[in-house]
This record gives structure tokens, C-alpha cells and sequence, in this order.
């Protein structure tokens, strides 16, 4: 147990940092217009003008600069990654923590519903989606909080297991409140850090299948993303590196501080990690 | 996944009723996929017969394919004669290649195992090996070194890997094909041939492994961490087995069970995965497929994937479940 202590306060390190270049993100995103003022869709100079001082990322083939898109592409890149993050932990929430108080019957049938839920191939259901509905923001924000949710309900379900019959519960229950108020007050406040935990983690999750789909073309035209750029350098890859590797470079590192403030969190609350899978 | 840990037998527990239960299940979930098919057809926007046969067509042949499809029929009977035709491997017809869906599908198949096989391969091998270094002493150097490593690995976008495998590799280097399956100008002999498409396999396959590396390093550590400070391995050290022993016989043996299972849940991923790293190396398999496909709008291949994908997922996971029942004599299931 003597490198238990230790390995507490690395993880902890590790979420605040990852939680740093979150919020990092999230400032760039609100202040995009300021950090690289004017419409990051023009064109500003000549086709693949290498990094310099006055492109600092370099131009693209239709000489944009490639640092003003990464600016502005953090916010839809953002914006769904939250919002399908906060759509599948409200669906989480509610699933595994009925199905965890409630037990029994409704337990068993929630279950099945995660099992089912939980093997749809998530990235193709959304190529299907976005092919057929157009791959507008709102289609993807609400396929990918309806097919994250399992993981949130299962981590949310074994918590609520565990404290359902400690004493403030069955206190709570033996002062006259209904069941749902005791779920509601007693239960999931002190069940709550799981829900964060898988939320950190889907925002990255969320992020990457985003990036796919833009990937393979399917995005609103109008939106700037990451994927989006990434697509349009694939083309030109062997005439220059720099339109594909800094727009990858933020995406990962988006990524992996979600990543490190999900694992980080997760070890400071000592909770088994979900089966993580991605896209 | 409903097992229990349990050390007492209980009656309702027994192997053939849970492969009964999961099979049973399993013909559920694919009824499932099929449903989400059948109630997007005609969910989306638009007529269905412009849909599935394509815009600017001649008026006579939409009408065939009205009655053809049934689409004068109540809907409950054309989800009947949908799920039967299914049944009977019909997914309808490419609008595209005009070929019948599953035809058109299963020509791009063998190209994307040709893919996914290796790059399942060293994700295992290396990505376990890894995960033993990193594990069998938790919290040393070695251990944060992979532990950070297959943290990135397991966050980069496999496309935009490939991408940097491009630039580095391909244009910087010149020692591997930038893209495409086998040089159309190479030998025609065999196995110049073999060669070739070996050469041409390195990046699109390293690329692929990179998430499922990473993933599987991860899992293997912490599984072996916490069957290390477990009680048998102690015993096993109080009676004087040698450290290689406890760790590969008492450690790594129980470590990787649990992991068995992950690769069949990955099963999906993986092929996700493919799909964008043909785009990026434009390999003639199933991604190549589908990016090909959303480009023209043919929805049947579409919806087609998506289904048959589905019925591959739920196979993998069947199998997992079933072989690790089969595999530890600990699990109870319910």
C-alpha cells in the first residue's frame, strides 16, 4: 500500500491538468473572433504557404490560414463534444439510477436496454444518420448522447448498488420520503462523481466520432472542425504537412485532456473504469 | 454483460441455459438493427423509392419498385416482408453499382480482414507485452512511461495517425507506398505480388493496431495490477515459485481473462476504424466502401453496412461471452 498514496496525487495532477487545457479550450473557443479576428473561411494568402511569422500554421490549398480555422473550429468541436456529453449523462443519470434503486424487474429490463443500446455500431448508425438527416450539429449531438449513455447507467447503477442501504438512506426512507425523493436527495447527490467521470471521458469519445464523420466528408459545409480540415489537407498530404498536423495536433490534445481528467478522476475516486471503446 | 463473481453454485446458473439465453438475446439485438433500418428508411426525409432507387428515374420502373418493395402496403406488413427478406440475405439493391447490396458488400470484404486481422494481431501481442511490462510492478518508471504512451495512443484519431504516418514514412522517408493496395505497374508473378501488398499493408495496418494497442496495454496493466496484490500470488511467492512463475503462470494468466472479453466488445470500433483508415490509404475494402457510398447517396449499401456490421458485432460479442464462460469456472450467470 505504499505507492497507493503517491499514485492518488499523481492522478489528481493529471485531472487538473487535463481540466486546464479543457478550460484552455473552452476560452479559445469564446474568444476566437479576438485570437484570429476575421473569417477563417477566406483566404488570406498564397496556397500552402509553409508556418511563418504571418501564417503561424501555414496557409491550405486555398491559401485560409490554417491557424485561424484551428482557432475557430475548437468551437463546433466543442460544442458537440459537451453537449452529447451532457445529453448522455441526463440519460445516464436517469437509467442507472432507477435501475439501481428500483431493482428487481425494472432493473433487469434497463439492463437489457444498456446491453442493447451498447452494441449498436455507434459510428456507422451516425454515418447512416448524418447520410440521410444531413450531419447538422443537432443529428450529431443527439445520436451520439443516445448511444453514450450506457456506460454513464452502469457506472451510476453499481454506485447506487453500493449506498442504497447505507444508514442516511434507510434514514431518508424511514423519515416518510417518497422513493423518488430519496433517490432524487439522499442517493444520487453522493453518487454523482461517476456521472462526471464518464462525462469527462465521452467528451472525448464525442470528439472523436465528430472528427470522423467529418473525416468522410460528412459535415455541415458552413462549419469550421478539425476533421473537416483534416479532410481537405488528406487530399494534399504529399504537398504539405502543416494543414493536417496542427488541426490533428488539437484535436488529440482535446482528446487526451479529456482522457486524463476522466482517468484522473477515476483514480481519485477509486472507481472501476468502464470498458472504454471508442468511436 | 450480466455475469456475476460468485464462488457458490446456484441452481439457474448452469452453461447450457446461458448459451441458450444468449443466443436468444443475440437474435433480439439483430432484430433490433434491422428495426433501426427499416424505421429510417422511412423516417428520412423524402420518398423511399427515391431513396432507395434513386432520383431522375423513369416513372415505370419507381412504380416496380413500389410494389416490388410493397410501399403500397400497410407498414406493419412491410416490416414483415422487410425482416423476411432480410432472413433470406436481400438487402436490397446498390443504387450505385447496381448490383444486389449484399453482393456489392461482401466484394469488399476480404481486402478489410486483410486489414483488420494483423493489425488485431499486433495489437494483441504488443499491446499485451506492454501491458505486462507496465503492470507487473505498478507505479515505476517503465509503468508511467507506457501508462502515458497508451494513454495518447489510446486518444490520437487512428486518420490523422495515418496522415502523420504519410508525411513521415511515405513522402518524407520514401520507404512505404503512400496509398493504394498494390503498385498497378509491379511484377505479375505471385509472390512479387504477396510482396507487394505486404508493403502496401505496413501503414494502413500499423495505423489501424495504434487504438487497439493502446487499449489493450491499458486494460492488461491494470488487470494484472490488481491480480498481483491478490492473495494466491503471495501464496504462490510464501512457497518459493520463482518471480517469472508467479507472474506469467499465477498473474498474467488470470490478467488476461478479463481482456479476452474487450476484444469482441472492440469488434465494432475496430471496423470504424478500418473505415477511416482505407479513406486515408485508399484501400479497396469496406471503409473505402462506405465513404464511396455516402459521396453518391447510395443508401441501400448504407443502411446495408450498418445492418450487417450490426449482425458482425453481435457474433463477436456472442462468441466472447460464450468462450470466456466457457474459460473461467468463477462466473455465475443469471
Amino acid at each position: 500500500m505504499r505507492i497507493a498514496l503517491p499514485a492518488r496525487l499523481r492522478s489528481r495532477r493529471s485531472a487538473v491538468a487535463g481540466l486546464a487545457v479543457l478550460v484552455a479550450f473552452v476560452l479559445v473557443a469564446v474568444l476566437a473572433d479576438v485570437i484570429a479576428p476575421g473569417d477563417p473561411l477566406a483566404g488570406t494568402g498564397p496556397p500552402f504557404a509553409p508556418p511563418s511569422g504571418a501564417h503561424w500554421f501555414g496557409t491550405d490549398s486555398l491559401g485560409r490560414d490554417v491557424f485561424a480555422g484551428v482557432v475557430h473550429a475548437s468551437r463546433a468541436t466543442l460544442v458537440v463534444g459537451l453537449a452529447s456529453a451532457a445529453l448522455a449523462a441526463a440519460v445516464g443519470t436517469v437509467v442507472g439510477g432507477i435501475s439501481g434503486y428500483a431493482g428487481g424487474l425494472v432493473d433487469d429490463v434497463l439492463m437489457r436496454l444498456v446491453e442493447v443500446v451498447e452494441i449498436v455500431p455507434r459510428f456507422f448508425l451516425a454515418v447512416v444518420l448524418a447520410a440521410l438527416f444531413g450531419p447538422s450539429v443537432p443529428v450529431v449531438v443527439l445520436l451520439l448522447g443516445f448511444t453514450l449513455w450506457p456506460e454513464t447507467a452502469r457506472l451510476l447503477r453499481a454506485e447506487v448498488l453500493s449506498i442504497r442501504h447505507r444508514d442516511f438512506v434507510v434514514a431518508g426512507r424511514a423519515s416518510g420520503l417518497s422513493p423518488g425523493a430519496v433517490l432524487v436527495r439522499h442517493v444520487l447527490p453522493n453518487a454523482a462523481g461517476v456521472v462526471v467521470v464518464s462525462g469527462a471521458l465521452h467528451v472525448g469519445t464525442a470528439v472523436l466520432v465528430q472528427a470522423g464523420l467529418a473525416f468522410l466528408g460528412l459535415v455541415d459545409a458552413s462549419t469550421l472542425s478539425w476533421g473537416g480540415m483534416l479532410q481537405s489537407a488528406q487530399g494534399f498530404v504529399t504537398i504539405a504537412w502543416w494543414p493536417a498536423v496542427f488541426p490533428g495536433l488539437a484535436l488529440s490534445l482535446l482528446v487526451v485532456s479529456a482522457n486524463l481528467l476522466g482517468d484522473g478522476l477515476l483514480a481519485a475516486l477509486s472507481i472501476r473504469g468502464p470498458r472504454s471503446r471508442a468511436l | 454483460m450480466d455475469r456475476q463473481l460468485t464462488t457458490t453454485p446456484r441452481p439457474g446458473g448452469q452453461l447450457g441455459g446461458y448459451v441458450l439465453r444468449r443466443l436468444g438475446f443475440a437474435a433480439v439485438l439483430v432484430l433490433v438493427a434491422l428495426t433501426i433500418d427499416f424505421v429510417l428508411i422511412h423516417a428520412a426525409p423524402g420518398d423511399p423509392v427515391t431513396l432507395l432507387a434513386g432520383e431522375g428515374g423513369d416513372p415505370a420502373y419507381y412504380a416496380r419498385i413500389r410494389s416490388e418493395l410493397g410501399l403500397d402496403l400497410p407498414l406493419g406488413e412491410q416490416y414483415l416482408r422487410y425482416l423476411g427478406s432480410a432472413a433470406h440475405g436481400d438487402l436490397g439493391y446498390s443504387i450505385a453499382y447496381r448490383q444486389p447490396v449484399v453482393e456489392v458488400i461482401g466484394a469488399r470484404f476480404g481486402p478489410t480482414l486483410l486489414l483488420m486481422v494483423p493489425a488485431l494481431l499486433l495489437a494483441v501481442t504488443v499491446g499485451g507485452w506492454l501491458g505486462v511490462a507496465a503492470g507487473r510492478r505498478a507505479g515505476s518508471r517503465a509503468d508511467e512511461l507506457i501508462s502515458a504512451g497508451t494513454l495518447v495512443g489510446s486518444s490520437v484519431p487512428s486518420f490523422w495517425v495515418g496522415q502523420l504516418l504519410v508525411i513521415v514514412f511515405a513522402v518524407g522517408l520514401g520507404w512505404l507506398p503512400v496509398q493504394g493496395m498494390s503498385d498497378p505497374h509491379g511484377s505479375t508473378s505471385t509472390a512479387a505480388h504477396v510482396l507487394d501488398v505486404a508493403h502496401h499493408l505496413v501503414l494502413p495496418v500499423l495505423t489501424l493496431a495504434l487504438f487497439q494497442l493502446a487499449l489493450i496495454a491499458r486494460l492488461v496493466r491494470s488487470s494484472l495490477a490488481e491480480v498481483l496484490v491478490q492473495d494466491h500470488i503471495r501464496m504462490a511467492r510464501a512457497k518459493g515459485l520463482g518471480p517469472r512463475t508467479v507472474l506469467y503462470r499465477h498473474g498474467v494468466r488470470n490478467a488476461l481473462l478479463p481482456v479476452t472479453t474487450v476484444i469482441g466488445s472492440q469488434f465494432g470500433a475496430l471496423i470504424a476504424g478500418a473505415v477511416l483508415v482505407e479513406t486515408i490509404f485508399s484501400w479497396p475494402g469496406l471503409g473505402r466502401l462506405l465513404y464511396d457510398s455516402t459521396l453518391a447517396r447510395d443508401y441501400p449499401v448504407l443502411l446495408g453496412l450498418f445492418a450487417l456490421v450490426s449482425v458482425a458485432v453481435v457474433i463477436a460479442n456472442l462468441v466472447t461471452d460464450l468462450s470466456y464462460a466457457a474459460l473461467d469456472p468463477r462466473v455465475e450467470y443469471r
